[in-house]
């Protein structure tokens, strides 16, 4: 009766604890404080994911964009570059070239003007010894006029698109990085246009990153299927000993398996010397199994098939045979009720093993590096090319940035049309 | 009572490291050791270092303890993060000469002035001028400090060739000696190589590489052997197809197939014909906390008696001229080093030196046309 009265005019008379504190208040607290804890438990993992994790992604996301170097290192002349019109078709005038020149004698002094020639160098070939060369010889640059004398060292400060290049890369921000990652440029005139013809080659290895990743994706599930189900089905002491089989390669180093292959696919390997033996094959038609396409798919699908088995298997376990049975009581085949009972329920685990596989797989760089020669390298290569040895940071972010989106967007897409929820990892 | 316990509890956590950082403090003078940490290679190559250079100075300084770090390979990228980071924990860094000047102009590493920082000869030659010609200035900067000229030439199986090797261009000549080769995957070298083989006259070749046909007339000569050709990324792979009779031929550095014919006594033979030079040194990093430590050890290990000494260990040329008529036997083998020099007259009768301010320029693009070119069939 008293809740009924609550409930139609809490106004008035809200329900009381025992010390005479609100019934809603009193829960809310205590709810508050449980969340309090809870969430303080989680802090140290909190913390540890946004300093090792969150932070480093969105500081190399930041890198992609990134271009302060041209502004912060030649800033006079960045300035004195403001009201020339790059569209006039003439050379900007005497006040920038000299800006340029103390410019280009502190940076040298600083040792920052190596920063801006490699920046520069990046967008058009030649300007890092365009920059260096001329830092060599300007300290000796006493007076002007600087314009004549700076196109006595080096002709390329005669030509617009050197001017071009400066205005346009002067800002804090650039979209340049983002234009090589999908093979594009700003030309002189300060259009998107394509790289030329023999330069383009990012686009072309995204494609072959997400064909190869979706090839091994389903060479996993084609070889992981039949496994899983033996391990599911078999007697304990056979299915532990498979188990084992799967294992084993499992906690094996990534590096020892790559290895191990190049032993066996190599032309004088172990599966060629045995072909040879048995007559199938010639000393001389030897069959080409690694350092291309084929050897990255063999080994890439040999290491990430425990992903795939292993979330299958598990799904598996929980199919009781009993409906199998069933169905065949009811008068279905055995492809028939195979199909329409037993292979809609391995479906959670089947969504689970591709989407770990398919990402592992799309980041993948060790294995391909060892077994894929030329015809059967990532992306993931030419971003770690990047990274350790142009030092082009700013491209490698660009690149990495867009293979994040890339998985992100097939995340979507595979939350849309099977549902994330519906996803079982074990 | 329960603040109570918590306030107990911080202060002796307090006094607890109070007392942590008294032991500290009282310690470290007692030990009064300062560590270098020293990056290089790894493998054959740190352990030539360790004999001819840490290991005598350690001797000679029982203050420094020298900790190698094998990750040179990364040396850039590492490098570059600790200065931006302001937290760097490296004193030396082993790197070519590419990364040099790369490193250099990023302002990641001291500058050097060699005839201050650097010991001269025994004879009192300045260290300027008793150091290789350009060696110190790769492409015009002044913060490498060379030790060895190693090279990148080829090897050839003795057994598996019907026709010896006698020239690079031979490498291009699938008739000549049919069967796979290896090379490095970078335009690098390879470019030089193709355009000597395709009639450019060697003191032509980066003048023709300055055009778009040279550079297509280069690729044009590797189309004719692309279909026979393993690329390499680490300079162990070429030895270890040479040994499993994958390729005929292959690349690599001089110092790799040294080992591999003399130490592991494989049927493999050295084509020393237009040897490509390169050259690898110290870098100082900038900001590092033993800066005048370091500089001691560099002028140590990089004299005139220690650079001769390393040639002990691996077959690279010391970068000081003074040096070259102390290399004596290898210090296991028994060999006579000299032959094995990548100096020695008799193997740098024809030789290409790098121009690295070109390399500098056109690196990057060239690059990105070179992995085209290779992605697509």
């Amino acid at each position: 009766m008293a809740a009924g009265t609550a409930g139609t005019n809490t106004e008035n008379a809200p329900l009381m604890t025992a010390d005479g504190v609100p019934l809603k208040q009193s829960l809310q607290r205590a709810l508050r404080q449980k969340r309090r804890g809870a969430f303080l438990l989680t802090l140290p993992l909190l913390v540890f994911i946004f300093i090792f994790f969150v932070a480093p992604i969105a500081d190399m996301m930041f890198r992609s964009i990134e271009n302060e170097v041209v502004g912060k290192y030649i800033p006079r002349t960045v300035a004195a570059l403001k009201d020339w019109d790059a569209t006039s078709g003439e050379l900007p005038d005497e006040k920038v070239f000299a800006a340029l020149v103390e410019d280009i004698k502190i940076g040298r002094k600083d040792r920052t003007i190596g920063k801006v020639a490699r920046r520069l160098n990046y967008e058009i070939a030649g300007m890092s010894s365009l920059f260096r060369s001329t830092a060599r010889r300007v300290a000796r640059l006493d007076e002007g006029p600087y314009k004549e004398a700076l196109i006595a060292i080096r002709p390329q400060w005669g030509e617009l698109e050197t001017w071009q290049l400066i205005q346009r890369e002067s800002g804090k921000y650039t979209a340049s990085y983002y234009l090589a990652a999908v093979d594009a440029r700003f030309d002189n005139a300060g259009n998107i246009v394509a790289q030329p013809e023999e330069r383009q080659i990012y686009t072309f290895l995204f494609g072959r990153t997400m064909a190869m990743s979706l090839s091994i994706t389903l060479l996993c599930i084609l070889l992981g299927f039949p496994i899983a189900y033996l391990l599911a089905t078999l007697p304990l002491r056979y299915a532990a000993l498979l188990m084992i089989l799967v294992l084993l390669p499992f906690w094996t180093s990534l590096l020892v398996r790559t290895t191990a292959w190049i032993a066996m696919l190599q032309q004088q390997g172990v599966i060629n010397d045995l072909l040879v033996l048995v007559g199938i094959i010639s000393d001389e038609g030897r069959l080409q199994l690694i350092h291309n396409k084929t050897g990255t798919l063999i080994a890439m699908t040999h290491i990430l098939l425990p992903f795939m088995i292993l979330p299958l298997y598990s799904v598996m376990k929980t199919i009781p045979p009993s409906y199998m049975r069933a169905a065949r009581s009811l008068g279905a085949t055995q492809a028939r009720a195979f199909i329409k009972v037993y292979l809609p329920q391995t479906l959670s685990g089947m969504g689970a093993g591709t989407i770990l596989v398919f990402i592992l797989s799309i980041g993948f760089y060790i294995t391909p590096a060892l077994v894929g020669g030329t015809s059967g390298t990532f992306i993931s290569n030419y971003i770690a090319d990047h990274v350790s040895t142009t030092l082009n940071w700013g491209l490698a972010a660009a690149l990495g940035v867009m293979l994040l989106a890339l998985v992100l967007a097939l995340y979507l897409i595979y939350d849309k049309a099977v549902g994330i929820d519906n996803m079982k990892l074990g | 009572m329960k603040k109570l316990l918590k306030s107990g509890s911080a202060l002796s956590a307090l006094a607890a490291a109070g007392i942590i950082a008294a032991g500290v403090t009282a310690t470290s003078p007692v030990s009064a050791q300062t560590t270098l940490t020293i990056v290089s290679w790894g493998g054959a190559y740190s352990k030539s270092q360790q004999n001819a250079y840490h290991d005598p100075y350690m001797k000679l300084n029982p203050g420094i303890k020298i900790i190698n770090d094998d990750s040179a390979a990364e040396g850039l990228a590492k490098l570059r993060a600790q200065v931006e980071a302001k937290n760097v924990t490296w004193d030396l860094v082993d790197m070519v000469a590419a990364s040099a000047i790369t490193a250099c102009d990023d302002g990641l590493v001291e500058t050097i002035d060699p005839d201050r920082d650097l010991a001269p000869a025994p004879d009192g030659t300045p260290a300027s001028k008793d150091f290789l010609e350009g060696t110190l200035t790769p492409g015009g900067t002044n913060c490498f400090i060379p030790q060895i000229v190693y090279s990148t030439t080829f090897g050839y199986r003795i057994d598996k060739v019907k026709t010896k090797p006698t020239s690079v261009c031979d490498v291009f000549d699938l008739k000549k000696i049919p069967g796979k080769r290896a090379l490095e995957k970078a335009p690098i070298g390879n470019i030089e190589w193709a355009l000597l083989c395709s009639g450019v006259p060697q003191k032509d070749l980066y003048k023709v590489m300055s055009t778009k046909e040279g550079i297509d007339k280069a690729f044009k000569k590797l189309d004719t052997i692309k279909s026979s050709v393993i690329w390499w990324t680490k300079g162990a792979q070429t030895p270890q197809l040479l040994a499993d009779g994958e390729v005929v031929m292959g690349s690599t550095y001089n110092g790799r197939l040294f080992s591999l014919i003399e130490e592991k006594k494989q049927p493999v033979a050295m084509l020393w014909d237009y040897q490509v030079f390169d050259l690898d040194g110290w870098v100082i990093p900038k900001g590092g906390k033993n800066l005048a430590e370091v500089k001691k050890f560099v002028r140590f290990a990089t004299d005139t008696q220690r650079l001769a000494d390393q040639a002990k260990y691996i077959s690279y040329g010391p970068a000081r001229k003074s040096s070259a008529p102390l290399v004596g036997k290898h210090a296991t083998l028994g060999i006579d080093m000299a032959p094995h020099m990548p100096t020695n007259p008799k193997n740098a009768k024809t030789t290409i030196l790098f121009n690295y301010e070109w390399w500098a320029d056109n690196r990057a693009s060239l690059d990105e046309r070179f992995n085209a070119w290779l992605a697509k069939k």
